[in-house]
C-alpha cells in the first residue's frame, strides 16, 4: 500500500499497515548503506526543501542525506538568516516557497502544529521534523525499526520511555507508533515531568524507575532540557541522575537483553551515565543510521514511490546511481 | 400610518410584539410607545392612540437592550483591531445597547482624559452607551493606584486591570478599598501568573496530545480564592471576570452564600466550547481564560442558571488576521463575541430548556447593569427606549466576513445558531437593522 495522506505530519495519523510499510521500505534501502556508491537516482529532478525554522543538528543532516542519497535536488533553509527573523509570517514564507515550485518541505518548528498547518496551506508535500512538543514521527519510526531490528515482532513487547515525557515530541510519537504494533509503553519520569493525561494517549505512567524498568525489553532515555531546573520543574541535574539516571546500577534491574536507546543529544551523567552510553546495551549509533534510511523511505513513498519495487528491491533491485 | 426606518419620527408604536420584560416573555402580543427616546408606555394587547406611526413588529421579541460588561474596543493604541465606532456597530448588530469597556487599550486608559475621550468619541458614534472602567494600575503594571476618585469623576464605572491580574496582594486589597467608598466594583482578572506559565490552552488531555504549553484550572481559583478573601476582609465588591472552571464557580458560590460582595460573568463561549476545538491548532479557539472541560462547561452553566454566575459578558477581544495566521503558541488571545453571544447562547441554553428566554435577556440586560450598577438595561415606562426586536425561530449560519466587527476572530464560524437580532433601537433611533 502507499501512504494516505500526501503529507507526515505524526505518527497518530498513520495507521499499523502504513507504519510497517515505511519500515519494510527503510529496511530496503538500509541496504544500499552497504554500497560502495551510496546512492540512488529515484528523486531525480526533485526538489525537497528543508525549513528549519528551529536549531537541528543531526536531524537536518540525516535529512540532508537521505536526500543527496536518493539523488533529490536540495535547499536548505536558515532560519537565522531569513524573513521569519524580519517578522514576515509563516503563511507567507511558506506561500512564496511554494510559487518557487518545489515538491516536498521537510520543517523543523518550535510551534506545535507548524507542520501541520503547512500541509493544510501548500500542495507540496510536508514532513514533520519535530514541531514544538508535539511530534516527531520520523524519529519515532527510527526509533521503532531499531526496535524490530532487535526485537522482531513488537506486540506484546514493553518499551520504558524515561524522561522528560511532558516537552517530548520523540515521547509522543513512540507512544502512538509502539502502540499501534502491539507495544506496552510506559513512561516514567518525575511528577513535573508527566501530565496526566498522558496516559490516555495509550502509555502507562509509573514515577519510580526501577518499578519502570523491571520487566522492559527496551529503555528509551529522553533528553533533559537542562534550561528547565530554571523553571522550578526539577530541582536539579544531580537529584535527577539520582532519580531518574540510568546507570549500569539501574540496567542490573532489567532483563539481560534489554537495550538502551536516546534520540540524542545526550546529556552524559545526568539522564544516563557515560557507562551506559558507551557500554554493550546501548544501539544509540544504531538508531543514527537507521534515521538516515526511514527519512529516505518516507521521502520516497510521499514523493509517489511504489514500495513493491522495493520489494526485496532495494536489495536487489534498485538502480545505482550510475 | 406607515413607519419609516429611513426617517425616524420623534413618537411612534411598536405594535404586534411579544414584550420580554424582568425575566418574563409575555405569552400575547403586545405594543412599546416610544416618544423623544423614551417608553411612554408598554403593556399587552394593542395601543389605544392610531394617529401614530406603526412599526408591525410582526409577533417578534421586543426585549431591553442587551448589556455587555466586559468588551475590549482597542481604541486608543490598536484601532487595526477595533475602535469605539466599529466596536459600537458591532455590538448593535449583537443587540447590544450598551458596553462596558476594557483599560488595556495602548495606553491604558488610567488617568481621566482618557476616561473622557473614550466618552466623547461613543458619543461622537452614539449607535451605542459605552461605560468604561479605568486600570486598577498605572500603566497596568500591578505597582501603583491610578487615581480613582479622578476617573469615577470623569465616569468611569469600575476598575480592572483586564489582561492581565493584579499580582500584588496589596494592591488588590488597596484597590477594594478605595473602590469601596467610590460605590463601583474591582474586577478581577483571576489569573495566577506563576502557576499560568507560558501555558496557551486549557491544561489537560488536548494540551497533553498536541504538545501545547496548558494553563491549569490551579491559576484561576487561587486568584479568585485570593480575591474573594480580600473582597470579604475591605467590604469591597469584587467583580469575577469570565469564569471558566468549576473550581471558581463553587468558590463564588460559597462566598455569596456568606454575604461577600462578589458578582461574576462567563461568557457565550466558555458555556458552549471545549479544549477539544483546538485540536486543529487553530488560534481562533484560543482565549484567555481558556476552553476547559465538559465538566466546566456544565459547572458555569449552572452557575449561570442558579444566579451564582450573574450575568454573561462577551470579552470581545478583537485581533486582526493576520495576527490570529500565527501559529497557536504565538497568536494573541482572545475571540469577538457581540453579533454571535445572544444566538449562541439561545440556541445552547434556551432551547436545550437550561434557561427561559425572559430568564436569558434579564441575564444579558438588567441583571448585567446591575453588577457595574449601570442605569441601563431595563424596559419600563419612564425610561430610555434602548430595545431589541429578537427572532427565537430563526436559523443561521454565522459568516466571519459578514461580521460588522473591524476583526473576523470568531470561534464560531460556520455553526448554526438559533435566533437572530433583527433590530436594535437606541433612545428610540434604530441603531442596527438585520439585512441592512
Amino acid at each position: 500500500m502507499i501512504l494516505r495522506s500526501k503529507d507526515l505530519i505524526g505518527l497518530e495519523d498513520l495507521s499499523r499497515e502504513e507504519i510497517l510499510t515505511i519500515l519494510e521500505a527503510a529496511e530496503a534501502f538500509r541496504t544500499i548503506f552497504d554500497r560502495p556508491v551510496r546512492k540512488v537516482p529515484i528523486m531525480r529532478g526533485r526538489t525537497v526543501v528543508n525549513f528549519f525554522v528551529e536549531p537541528s543538528t543531526r536531524t537536518r543532516i540525516s535529512f540532508e542525506l537521505a536526500e543527496k542519497r536518493l539523488s533529490a535536488d536540495i535547499v536548505n533553509f536558515d532560519a537565522s538568516n531569513s524573513s521569519l527573523k524580519k517578522g514576515e509570517t509563516l503563511r507567507d514564507t511558506a506561500e512564496n516557497i511554494q510559487a518557487m515550485k518545489i515538491d516536498m518541505i521537510v520543517v523543523r518548528h518550535s510551534s506545535p502544529g507548524a507542520a501541520a498547518y503547512l500541509g493544510r496551506v501548500l500542495k507540496a508535500s510536508v514532513i514533520n521534523a519535530g514541531d514544538g512538543a508535539h511530534e516527531h514521527p520520523t524519529q519515532g519510526l527510527l526509533d521503532i525499526m531499531t526496535m524490530r531490528q532487535r526485537l522482531g515482532d513488537l506486540a506484546g513487547r514493553k518499551v520504558t520511555i524515561i524522561g522528560d515525557i511532558a516537552q517530548s515530541r520523540v515521547a509522543r510519537s513512540n507512544i502512538y507508533g509502539l502502540t499501534k504494533l502491539g507495544a506496552e509503553v510506559t513512561v516514567c519520569g518525575p511528577p513535573t515531568m508527566v501530565p496526566a493525561a498522558i496516559a490516555r494517549l495509550g502509555a502507562t505512567v509509573e514515577h519510580d524507575l526501577k518499578r519502570a524498568v523491571a520487566d522492559a525489553d527496551v529503555l528509551n532515555i529522553l533528553r533533559i532540557q537542562l534550561e528547565r531546573q530554571s523553571q522550578m520543574v526539577f530541582p536539579g541535574n544531580r537529584e535527577y541522575h539520582l532519580m531518574f539516571g540510568v546507570t549500569e546500577e539501574v540496567l542490573r534491574h532489567t532483563k539481560p537483553s534489554c537495550f538502551v536507546m536516546h534520540p540524542g543529544p545526550m546529556n552524559r551523567d545526568v539522564e544516563i551515565s557515560s557507562a551506559v552510553a558507551d557500554g554493550p546495551r546501548q544501539v544509540i549509533l544504531e538508531q543514527v543510521t537507521n534515521g538516515v534510511a526511514v527519512r529516505m523511505a518516507v521521502i520516497y513513498l510521499l514523493s509517489g514511490g511504489d514500495p513493491r519495487q522495493l520489494g526485496g528491491g532495494a536489495r536487489t533491485g534498485v538502480r545505482e546511481e550510475e | 400610518m406607515e413607519w419609516s426606518w429611513k426617517r425616524i419620527p420623534a413618537e411612534y408604536l411598536v405594535a404586534n410584539v411579544r414584550l420580554c420584560r424582568d425575566g418574563k416573555l409575555a405569552d400575547r402580543p403586545g405594543f412599546l410607545h416610544v416618544q423623544k427616546g423614551l417608553v411612554a408606555a408598554l403593556g399587552p394587547g394593542a395601543p389605544s392612540r392610531e394617529d401614530l406611526p406603526v412599526l408591525d413588529g410582526g409577533g417578534l421579541v421586543c426585549a431591553p437592550g442587551l448589556v455587555d460588561v466586559h468588551v475590549h474596543f482597542r481604541e486608543p493604541g490598536q484601532e487595526e483591531k477595533e475602535t469605539i465606532a466599529t466596536g459600537s456597530r458591532s455590538a448593535a448588530a449583537g443587540g447590544f445597547t450598551a458596553v462596558v469597556t476594557m483599560p488595556n487599550t495602548r495606553p491604558p486608559v488610567d488617568h481621566a482624559p482618557m476616561v473622557r475621550y473614550i466618552l466623547d468619541r461613543a458619543q461622537e458614534t452614539g449607535l451605542c452607551r459605552v461605560f468604561p472602567t479605568a486600570a486598577i494600575s498605572r500603566g497596568q503594571e500591578g505597582e501603583t493606584l491610578t487615581e480613582f476618585g479622578d476617573l469615577v469623576k470623569a465616569g468611569a464605572v469600575g476598575f480592572t486591570d483586564d489582561g492581565r491580574p493584579v499580582m500584588h496582594g496589596k494592591l488588590m486589597q488597596f484597590a477594594l478599598q478605595y473602590a469601596r467608598v467610590l460605590g463601583v466594583p474591582v474586577t478581577c482578572h483571576a489569573e495566577d501568573l506563576t502557576l499560568a506559565g507560558k501555558g496557551v490552552m486549557h491544561a489537560g488531555y488536548w494540551s497533553t496530545k498536541l504538545g501545547l504549553a496548558g494553563l491549569p484550572r490551579l491559576a484561576e481559583d487561587v486568584m479568585v480564592f485570593r480575591d474573594v478573601e480580600l473582597a470579604r476582609a475591605t467590604g469591597g465588591h469584587l467583580h469575577v471576570a469570565h469564569v471558566s472552571t468549576k473550581g471558581t464557580v463553587e468558590i463564588i458560590r460559597r462566598a455569596r452564600e456568606q454575604g461577600v460582595h462578589v458578582t461574576a460573568e462567563v461568557t457565550p463561549h466558555h458555556l458552549t466550547l471545549d479544549h477539544s476545538c483546538c485540536r486543529d491548532f487553530s488560534p481562533l479557539y484560543k482565549m484567555s481564560p481558556p476552553l476547559r472541560e465538559q465538566e466546566d462547561i456544565e459547572a458555569v452553566t449552572q452557575g449561570l442558571v442558579d444566579g451564582v454566575l450573574d450575568c454573561v459578558a462577551t470579552d470581545h477581544a478583537p485581533h486582526t488576521a493576520m495576527e490570529k495566521e500565527l501559529m497557536f503558541d504565538q497568536a494573541p488571545f482572545g475571540v469577538v463575541g457581540l453579533e454571535t453571544a445572544l444566538a449562541v447562547c439561545h440556541t445552547h441554553l434556551v432551547r436545550t430548556g437550561r434557561l427561559s428566554l425572559g430568564q436569558l435577556m434579564e441575564k444579558m440586560s438588567s441583571r448585567a447593569a446591575e453588577t457595574y450598577g449601570l442605569p441601563c438595561g431595563r424596559l419600563e415606562e419612564g425610561g430610555e427606549a434602548d430595545f431589541l426586536l429578537f427572532d427565537p425561530d430563526e436559523e443561521w449560519t454565522v459568516q466571519p466576513e459578514a461580521l460588522r466587527s473591524m476583526s473576523r476572530n470568531t470561534p464560531y464560524g460556520g455553526h448554526k445558531l438559533a435566533g437572530r437580532v433583527k433590530a436594535t433601537f437606541l433612545r428610540g433611533r434604530p441603531t442596527y437593522r438585520d439585512g441592512e
